[in-house]
């Protein structure tokens, strides 16, 4: 019968009021567990999908949203094709890869899929993560040496020339498109009463590519019988002609277009991002509070309701520092069982949480365990140590006594 | 000469003045004696046994233990005093309800030792000396009385103490069963010479003892001695 058998008896012997004085510290590091879980995934996300949009400038027409171009819904607004032309004649430094786009969301069969027109050359050279998967563009490289950038777009019509390799009749799908309609290298899809071979499956990427199907972008305006028109132009700007302005002086080329940084676009969700953490800061500081004194408040009942014990212990010759010991010992076992709890609470709330509230899938972070069981046991010794200094002052007579 | 007690003091302040519990006592516990106190309700019976026993400390006065004077404010060292020297045997039998009998013992051999098989050997002898080797993994609630008090013996038996103090073990026993925990007591007494210093109010207990002290009002009253006497 060692000072922790003892403790592990009492604890088993209470065990029904343990749990009242575990929730505080359970939930409270279950919620910042939660919170944590989802959003260092959001945050994982976010930089993924930066890293796969290759471009970060995004030209859409005036009346358009960033969510209407990736909705790519049918009356979506467009702007005329010429436009890339203006951009590119006009010379400004730090601009490279031009993309333009024409999206719509079509049926194919069942499936709806976004049919999205591309010149390919750009598209594929501003895309990094669809070079990784094999294919092969002739490399446009971001040069922002003020030097370079002039002469390299001075011919817009050889700049375009190039381009155009995607026939007509050829087609790269997303891989879900792929995996959903059963789709190979090879076989035929028709869109919009067209055939169309499949060339390519692009590699999985985890984002809205995945559920594109690419085709020749003039192709697809007169599919979709739009005219020279396009949904927008992704543009490989550099970081530091943006900082520079870059921005202004191309909404002074198109005046009538909404010209916006990817930056901006993923910044709401990295705003929502740092207000997670914040909350999860400040739920910090609460339970540090509410179960530091939870736990306290509960070690001092059972101290409390221990008198006698207290009294028996040190009549049979233990000393002060020992009923400390017991009673700090006591609190980090519930520190321990309260950071297990409350990772695994928090843990299954936001894997199952997660996907319905932020769209995104949450898997455990195991990191996160040895952490909340540090703050849990720091919070309930932290929250002990004054009751247990008071029981080391309770007298063994005074309880002893029957009359 | 096992202690020496001087002067003993114990006031204790109260609403409606101080009084002295323990007023000015002084007298020898002899190694191997059997001592009784007896003396009515709140003459400070069990105020004068927990001085002894280091746990209360006095308003004033010294107890010497075996030529050498102790440390009545110091704390830790009348915690370890305690472990080494004094068991306890109190009316209420002051067992944790949570632990088994063998478990209640062991918590007291843990202070010295912390070798829990050589504890749990020592424990269940210690059942045994007090005819419990049947009882030992029974919890306080699932024995009676006589059998409570038997653990609390076998357990104050522990660590070997050279004195016993014992608050009116038998307080809540009826005679039968007083008389069994008496005779153990006794037996303690002669067998392993432990000093035994017991706090009574039955005269019939009284009689084991063969130095019996009476207290009144915190004073010595009277004290009759069989063997020696022990007045200083
Ligand atoms: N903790 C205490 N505070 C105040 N007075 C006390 C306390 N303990 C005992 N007393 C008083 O001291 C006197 C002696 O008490 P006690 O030693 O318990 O007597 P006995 O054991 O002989 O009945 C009594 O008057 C009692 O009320
Ligand atoms: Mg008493």
């Amino acid at each position: 019968m060692r000072l922790t058998d003892l403790t592990l008896k009492e604890l088993w012997h209470r065990k029904s009021q343990l749990l009242s004085g575990l929730l505080a510290i359970t939930l409270g590091i279950g919620v910042i567990v939660g919170i944590r879980s989802i959003s260092i995934v959001s945050e994982k996300a976010v930089s993924v999908n930066l890293d796969n949009l290759g471009a970060n400038i995004l030209i859409l027409p005036q009346a358009a949203s960033v969510d209407n171009y990736y909705a790519a819904d049918i009356d979506a607004p467009t702007f005329p094709e010429e436009y890339v032309e203006k951009i590119v004649t006009s010379t400004l430094p730090g601009v490279d890869n031009l993309s333009p786009k024409l999206t719509r969301r079509i049926k194919l069969g069942n499936e709806s899929v976004v049919l999205t027109g591309i010149l390919p050359k750009s598209e594929i050279a501003s895309k990094p993560i669809w070079q990784q998967g094999g294919l092969k563009a002739e490399q446009l490289i971001a040069s922002c040496a003020p030097s370079k950038t002039p002469k390299k777009y001075l011919d817009a019509k050889l700049q375009r020339k190039g381009i155009d390799t995607l026939a007509n009749n050829d087609c790269y799908i997303g891989y879900s498109i792929a995996q959903r309609l059963n789709l190979s290298e090879g076989s035929t899809l028709t869109l919009q009463n067209k055939e169309f071979k499949v060339t390519k499956i692009l590699p999985e990427t985890g984002t809205v590519d995945d559920d594109r199907v690419f085709a020749n972008l003039h192709e697809v305006q007169s599919l979709l019988g739009t005219g020279e028109q396009i949904s927008a132009i992704e543009i490989m700007g550099c970081c530091n002609e943006i900082t520079d302005g870059l921005l202004g002086k191309m909404r002074n080329v198109l005046p009538d277009t909404r010209i916006t940084t990817i930056g901006q676009i993923v910044s709401t969700q990295i705003k929502t991002n740092q207000l997670m953490n914040k909350l999860s800061l400040v739920f910090l500081i609460i339970i540090v509070f509410v179960g530091g004194i939870s736990i306290g408040n509960y070690i001092w009942a059972n101290v409390n309701e221990r008198r006698k014990e207290i009294g028996i212990l040190r009549m049979i010759g233990y000393q002060k520092r020992h009923i400390y010991n017991i009673l700090i010992l006591k609190a980090m076992i519930m520190g321990l069982t309260g950071g297990i709890a409350g990772y695994i609470i928090g843990t299954v709330a936001a894997v199952w949480l997660g996907p319905q509230f932020a769209g995104i899938s949450v898997s455990p972070l195991y990191i996160l365990l040895p952490v909340s069981i540090a703050i849990a046991i720091i919070i309930s010794v932290t929250g002990s140590v004054i009751p247990a200094y008071m029981a080391g002052k309770i007298e063994s007579f005074s309880n002893m006594q029957e009359d | 000469m096992l202690i020496q007690i001087k002067d003993l003091t114990k006031t204790y302040q109260r609403h409606n003045g101080a009084i002295n519990a323990v007023d000015s006592l002084s007298f020898d516990i002899d190694k191997g004696s059997f001592i009784t106190i007896t003396g009515p309700s709140g003459s400070g019976k069990t105020t004068l046994l927990l001085i002894i026993g280091g746990l209360l400390r006095p308003t004033s006065g010294r107890m010497i233990y075996g030529g050498n004077e102790l440390n009545l404010d110091s704390d830790e060292e009348m915690a370890i005093f305690r472990s080494n020297h004094i068991g306890f045997v109190m009316q209420s039998f002051a067992l944790v309800p949570y632990l088994t009998a063998v478990e209640n013992i062991m918590i007291a051999l843990n202070v010295k030792n912390k070798n829990k098989a050589e504890n749990r050997n020592r424990a269940i002898e210690l059942l045994k000396w007090v005819g419990l080797d049947d009882r030992t993994t029974h919890y306080p609630r699932e024995l009676s009385a006589g059998q409570q008090q038997r653990v609390a013996i076998a357990r104050a038996l522990a660590n070997s103490p050279d004195l016993l103090l014992a608050d009116e073990p038998t307080g809540n026993l009826d005679p039968g069963l007083s008389r069994e925990i008496l005779s153990i007591l006794s037996k303690i007494n002669k067998e392993q010479k432990t000093t035994i210093v017991m706090v009574t109010h039955s005269p019939v207990a009284a009689e084991y003892g063969d130095v019996k002290i009476h207290l009144q009002e915190g004073k010595l009253l009277g004290h009759s001695i069989m063997k020696k006497v022990f007045v200083s």
